[in-house]
């Protein structure tokens, strides 16, 4: 007599932080089982639950969920998708620990280490996630679906997480209308990732430029593109030193990106998150990102000029925010000529 | 002779006036004309595009303020055929303009010798596709417009003349405008080989200007901060490099230069990142771009200016973007 496999349950999902990504996954999974979200403004907590949400663009919904902007307050779930800002990780970590002891739980940041700093606040089994989806937010309670490529997860190699729960996850995002796709290991889909925003990202945040078709261009010698290969393939020795076999190649990724944002007028390319960041000042992911791979790249012995480039300017850039007098303040009347 | 009338045939010799042309009025253009004009027996005629700014130095004459006081007779032209056969021409432009303005303005330079005082490397070959001699030129004073006319001198600092080798202006022609420029008031030396002085200040700018313009950081702030100061030293390394290859002995070591600059100069904008806040296009092309080029020419690898470069012209685009 065969004996069925006994399949996961996912009843209750708790998405931790409401940005763009968070909220297109607490409003498609409530449509499937029922969503909280954990907030860092009581305030933001509050409208989500008075107002629910409201997605636009490639999907239209108006979801209800449950928020609250204290961590104590959840009920126990199955699955929490860590939805923060990789540099947010460790405040929500600290957060989390001791509470929801059944769950499994979900990192969804750009770059390396998301899971080490949560691994750090709690025994949960631990899935990595990908994601190249994107929205933009329109305030609290509204998040327009821009981008609908898939979110990739899998377990996470530093816990014994059961491959059946990650379908499970894959499949319930697939039930809520966003796309996911189960790999029993992540490893080569996330350092695929990993050099693409290494690349696209610090060249968005240095240039002020979307990702728009500049980014593939190797026409001139001075042509965007040659900086862009430059760190995509110095990611690629990287990724070659430390035995990984890259799930895409992150160039590839770039040009079919440019290729679907790129329109006839440019200004609906994706603004890529760091270039966010960098326009709100706020601080980057650059650590978990450039600088990820350079200290990779050190480890192995690695030559990684542009990559450490990347990382020492946008530092730079991070520091100037904090300049006293900051240089943006000179208006072009006093530098004419 | 009136102000702003052509007189004969300049070649100065014996008691006839030195004529000497700039070439691009700007901020820098303006230091060297308004002192040159200070001088006795020379005769001083400037190029510039600027309306303006030519109408107001030819009705109320060129006047500096800040590191000098001092108003220069200048005859200024917006059309470079009003210019009369000249002795010397110095060209000031920002690089990206050298081009456009040498060839209105050759001309006037059928039998004189043409210096570059500009920024970065590679001007004084554009120079040399349409003037026979070149002087190889170098210039540390900087200023800027403050209102037509009108110029501010920020630093005051020397100017090193030498003959372009390819195509070279005679040592004692490099002199002779050395001492007219020594005698205005600014400091200037002639030399048999002046590559060292304008490679020097080639690397340092290079290695400080852009990362000045992509993090928006003063110059003493991106040598506090260890990342950027690291990224100083690596761009100066690739840049001297080049220079090495191309058999250059550096006047000085940049790297020192960048950490004395971090002493007198820790709130200056490098102009590079006025240009950016400005959204003009910079001179990169002929500072990383030319370390870039040099390289290339001589089989020495320069990833980092390479992307530099590039990363510059991105942020050039970007002001095009739609926000």
């Amino acid at each position: 007599m065969s004996v069925q496999p006994e399949v996961p349950v996912i009843e209750r999902v708790c998405v931790i932080g409401a940005g763009a990504i968070g909220s297109l996954l607490a409003a498609h999974l409530s449509q499937v089982c029922e969503v909280w979200v954990l907030t860092r403004r009581p305030e933001h907590a509050r409208r989500l639950r008075e107002e629910g949400l409201r997605v636009s663009g490639k999907s239209n919904l108006q979801a209800r969920v449950g928020a609250t902007s204290e961590a104590a307050e959840l009920p126990e779930f199955d699955l929490g998708i860590v939805a923060v800002k990789a540099t947010e990780l460790d405040q929500v970590g600290r957060r989390l620990a001791g509470l929801a002891g059944r769950a499994t739980m979900m990192t969804i940041q750009n770059g390396l280490g998301a899971e080490q700093v949560i691994s750090a606040h709690g025994s949960w089994p631990l899935i990595s996630a990908v994601t190249f989806m994107s929205g933009n937010r329109h305030g609290d309670v509204h998040v327009e679906y821009e981008l609908d490529t898939p979110t990739w997860l899998g377990p996470w190699a530093g816990t014994h997480t059961d491959y059946a729960v990650v379908e499970r996850v894959a499949a319930l995002i697939n039930e809520s209308g966003l796309r996911a796709e189960p790999l029993p290991d992540l490893v080569p889909a996330q350092w695929s990732k990993l050099i693409f925003n290494s690349a696209v990202n610090s060249v968005a945040a240095l240039t002020g430029l979307p990702h728009v078709a500049l980014f593939a261009a190797q026409d001139e010698p001075a042509a965007l593109g040659h900086v862009v290969r430059a760190l995509v393939d110095e990611g690629k020795a990287v990724a070659a030193a430390s035995g990984i076999e890259l799930y895409e190649d992150p160039w590839e990724m770039n040009l079919l990106a440019v290729a679907r944002g790129e329109t006839a007028a440019s200004d609906y390319a994706h603004l890529p998150s760091m270039l966010e960041d960098v326009r709100a000042r706020r601080p980057t992911e650059v650590d978990f990102i450039a600088g990820a791979l350079t200290r990779e790249a050190t480890r192995l012995g690695v030559a990684a000029p542009v990559t450490a480039a990347a990382y020492q300017l946008i530092k730079g850039k991070e520091a100037s925010w904090r300049q006293a007098s900051p240089a943006d303040a000179q208006t072009a009347a006093e530098v004419k000529r | 002779m009136a102000p702003g009338e052509p007189g004969g045939r300049a070649n100065g010799c014996g008691g006839e006036a030195l004529r000497v042309c700039i070439v691009g009025c700007g901020a820098v253009g303006s230091l060297f004309a308004a002192h040159l004009a200070q001088v006795d027996g020379v005769e001083v005629w400037a190029y510039d595009v600027v309306t303006e700014h030519v109408e107001a130095i030819n009705s109320h004459g060129l006047r500096l303020v800040g590191e000098a006081h001092l108003t220069g007779q200048v005859r200024a032209r917006t059309d470079a055929a009003q210019l009369p056969p000249c002795d010397f021409g110095i060209v000031a432009t920002k690089s990206m303009y050298t081009r456009a303005a040498i060839e209105q303005a050759a001309h006037a330079f059928g039998a004189g010798a043409v210096a570059s005082v500009q920024n970065g490397v590679g001007n004084e070959e554009v120079i040399a596709e349409h003037v026979q001699r070149v002087i190889r030129g170098t210039t540390f004073p900087a200023g800027r417009v403050l209102e037509p006319g009108l110029v501010q001198m920020d630093t005051r600092g020397d100017t090193w003349l030498g003959p372009f080798e390819p195509q070279p202006a005679a040592l004692e022609e490099v002199r002779r405008l050395a001492e007219a420029i020594t005698a205005g008031g600014m400091n200037t030396h002639a030399l048999a080989d002046a590559r060292g002085a304008q490679w020097t200040k080639l690397i340092f700018n290079a290695a400080t200007n852009p990362i000045g313009a992509l993090t928006r950081l003063t110059h003493g702030r991106v040598c506090e901060l260890p990342q950027t100061r690291e990224l100083v030293s690596q761009l100066v390394a690739e840049g001297c490099a080049v220079a090495d290859a191309l058999g250059i002995t550096l006047d000085s070591d940049p790297d020192e230069l960048v950490d004395h600059a971090a002493q007198v100069a820790y709130e200056h904008r490098a102009s590079m990142l006025q240009d950016v806040l400005s959204q003009r296009v910079t001179e990169v092309d002929a500072l990383n771009g030319g370390i870039v080029r040099f390289g290339e020419q001589h089989g020495v690898p320069t990833p980092l200016n390479r992307a530099i470069a590039a990363l510059i012209k991105g942020l050039e685009h970007s002001f095009e973007q739609p926000r």
